[in-house]
């Protein structure tokens, strides 16, 4: 412990980083509440000397406001949808990327590359291979795009998935490959990195012991990499729930399949879009909204993985 | 199940890819372990005994050679097909199951005919807690147990689908000293209970000894010597194995023979060899009378090396062996007496007396008479023992 008489040193060196974090952490989130719960708060009514009633009317808008209610459909419908697909993909990944010795080192690399490279960017490549080329006339296109030419060599014809006119779940599902793709090189990292850590003698024991692949995989494996998996999943949950630039990147910032715009926006797209038009009061409440959702949803996963992780 | 290794050869590649070196882990072994018998190999790290072990248990596979349990030919097969059981170092415990799952998981892996139900593997879960004393234990997590625990547990688990043979790697190096004292006897109570052929690995040739019903010396992945452990100690093949059994260790002199008398060398270049003796004979003679400490009959004059075990010395003023005295331990029922001599190969000589000799600690010197069994030659080339008659 500090001499108390010495203590004025520790705040002293400590300043810098409580009034950066005061100042931007701290005030904003104060700031938030207070906006919140001002109704029909806007800044440029602020300014002009506007005066704003107390009261939870900024939450019961959006609440009961369609429009926020279908960007959080979307947002849990990408949560629910990629969350488990991504992890279970990079896990099946990671399990053959430590399985192989020769050109694990390149394979790692090329596994992580997603990671280092702009999701703009991404988005972009992923939406010009679902993309078709509109030709001369309506109805014939000069290309189908990377993924139909791909899925006609199975005899299925080709799908509208982001065009003009396309369906929603085609669009959801374009939005999902993106999003499970650009999540896998991290938690590949995360689960190869915990793989590693496992004392191999447990493998060599269960194969004296006759165990087979699968059950050595389901009853040694995951388990002894329990305390990544609840991290990956723990992660990707409040990630998936501030899902915004997947949509950006590919439809573009309509966040929309041209013909139908916003049709898939999220949580933070609608905070962004109220940011916009000068409602600062219902963002504010869309914002503290989505906090408590990634909270609880948190707290669920924590317990869950307390019973069932082994530390 | 007796377990039959035969020209048992293991060949590692050379790590580094530039260099051809390879690695002989284990070089041509051939041994017939007897069914129901505990087996402790030893020798010092890296004398090829874990991977014997493993090749053994089917992790390994031999570069050449085969391996037979009773008459099968194992030498192929997977290790789950073996039915071996193996207690690693660690012991390799699945840390997020209980002790009870831990026991029972590779009763679960039985398929087809030998497929268990529920109660059955309980049963006999159960059956080999009991068998290690752990039965009380059977909920806790195999974090919440002591080393010694820990052991009994994978003991537990490699003996309850009962193996036709049982590894042990290195069983007691993760225990206390009290603890390895026990658990040995321990090792010992249930191998003779099961009856399952055993063979374990370890460095310690206390441990060994103590509780083997035969050992094998390893060294640099040779053979040096199969044996009772008690015949082993009495009867060393050579130097390496005289060194390597009993605490404390074999005293190592440099020494020659010459007309079946052994000398040991004085370090002064007058006594040894008859080119720097004085002229007259007798004299030489009266000179070699000195430094002579055994009739060796039989062995033909060469260079040796003589090895004495500590238990080797007499307290005797008339004896031949004469050494500086250093210090007297007193060890209650045993004194150990430590002095150094000018041919020993190591810094200090020890002798263990009965405690009934007194020893003058504030003599220089101090005379002994050796017991000619405890004493061992070997040839200082080969390192090889020569045998002499014992009158």
């Amino acid at each position: 412990m500090v001499d108390n008489k010495q203590s004025w040193k520790a705040w002293l060196y400590l300043s810098p980083a409580i009034v950066l974090l005061l100042v931007f952490t701290a005030w904003p989130i104060v700031n938030t509440v207070l906006m919140s719960l001002l109704e029909g708060y806007n800044n440029l009514g602020a300014v002009g000397g506007q005066t704003f009633n107390f009261g939870i009317g900024n939450f019961t808008y959006v609440l009961q406001y369609k429009y926020f209610l279908q960007c959080l459909a979307n947002t849990c419908l990408l949560c629910v949808i990629t969350v488990p697909i991504s992890t279970i993909l990079a896990l099946l990944i990671a399990v053959c990327l430590n399985a192989i010795k020769p050109l694990q080192r390149l394979l790692q690399t090329i596994f992580f590359l997603p990671y280092v490279t702009n999701s703009i960017a991404i988005g972009m490549v992923f939406a010009a291979m679902f993309t078709m080329i509109p030709g001369a006339m309506p109805g014939v296109y000069d290309s189908v795009g990377i993924i139909n030419n791909v899925l006609g060599v199975f005899g299925i014809d080709p799908i509208n998935w982001a065009n003009t006119g396309s369906g929603y779940w085609e669009n959801i599902a374009v939005v999902s490959v993106y999003i499970v793709w650009n999540a896998l090189p991290f938690k590949i990292l995360v689960l190869l990195g915990g793989l590693q850590g496992i004392n191999k003698q447990y493998y060599d024991a269960a194969k004296v012991d006759g165990t087979s692949r699968t059950r050595t995989f389901l009853r040694i494996t995951v388990p002894l990499l329990s305390p990544m998996l609840a991290y990956v999943v723990i992660t990707s949950f409040i990630g998936g729930f501030k899902e915004y630039s997947s949509i950006v990147g590919i439809f573009g910032a309509d966040m929309g399949p041209s013909g139908n715009p916003r049709v898939l926006n999220t949580m933070v797209g609608f905070i962004y879009d109220a940011l916009a038009t000068e409602a600062q009061g219902r963002a504010s409440a869309a914002a503290l909204i989505l906090f408590g959702i990634i909270f609880i949803v948190t707290l669920i996963n924590l317990y869950v993985s307390k019973k069932k992780t082994h530390y | 199940m007796k377990v039959v290794l035969q020209n048992l050869t293991k060949i590692f590649p050379s790590r580094n890819k530039k260099s051809d070196e390879e690695v002989v882990a284990v070089n041509d072994f051939t041994f017939e372990i007897p069914d129901g018998k505990l087996i402790g190999l030893l020798g010092p790290s890296g004398c090829g005994k874990s991977t014997t072990l493993y090749m053994i248990s089917g992790l390994q596979k031999p570069s050449s050679g085969k391996i037979f349990f009773g008459d099968d030919d194992v030498t192929e097969l997977a290790p789950e097909n073996r039915g071996v059981g193996l207690v690693f170092q660690n012991y390799a415990l699945y840390p997020h199951m209980t002790v009870k799952q831990n026991i029972m998981f590779p009763l679960e892996n039985l398929k087809g005919a030998d497929k268990l139900t529920k109660e059955q593997m309980i049963a006999r879960a159960y059956e080999a807690a009991k068998l290690v004393q752990i039965d009380e234990l059977m909920d806790r997590k195999p974090s919440e147990l002591s080393g010694g625990q820990q052991q009994r547990v994978a003991i537990a688990r490699a003996l309850v689908k009962v193996p036709r043979v049982l590894l042990l790697d290195e069983p007691l190096s993760n225990l206390d000293a009290r603890l390895r004292l026990q658990t040995r006897e321990e090792i010992k109570r249930i191998q003779q209970k099961t009856g399952v052929t055993t063979i374990f690995v370890t460095h310690d040739q206390e441990e060994a000894m103590s509780i083997s019903d035969l050992i094998v010396v390893m060294k640099l992945g040779v053979v040096q010597q199969i044996g009772k452990p008690q015949d082993v100690y009495d009867d060393p093949a050579n130097l390496f194995v005289a060194k390597f059994l009993g605490t404390p260790p074999i005293n190592v002199f440099k020494g020659y023979v010459e007309k079946g008398k052994l000398y040991l060398n004085s370090g002064a270049p007058a006594a040894k060899g008859a080119e720097n003796m004085p002229e007259d004979d007798s004299i030489a003679q009266s000179v070699k009378e000195g430094v002579c400490v055994l009739d060796v009959p039989g062995i033909d004059d060469r260079e040796v090396y003589v090895g004495i075990r500590p238990e080797g010395f007499v307290p005797n003023p008339r004896g031949r062996f004469k050494a500086n005295l250093v210090n007297v331990e007193v060890m209650g029922r045993d004194v150990s007496v430590v002095c150094t001599h000018e041919a020993s190969q190591n810094a200090t000589v020890r002798a263990i007396v009965d405690a009934d000799n007194k020893i003058n600690e504030d003599r220089d010197s101090i005379a002994f008479s050796l017991k000619p069994h405890k004493v061992f030659i070997f040839d200082a080339e080969t390192e090889e023992r020569l045998r002499f008659e014992v009158k």
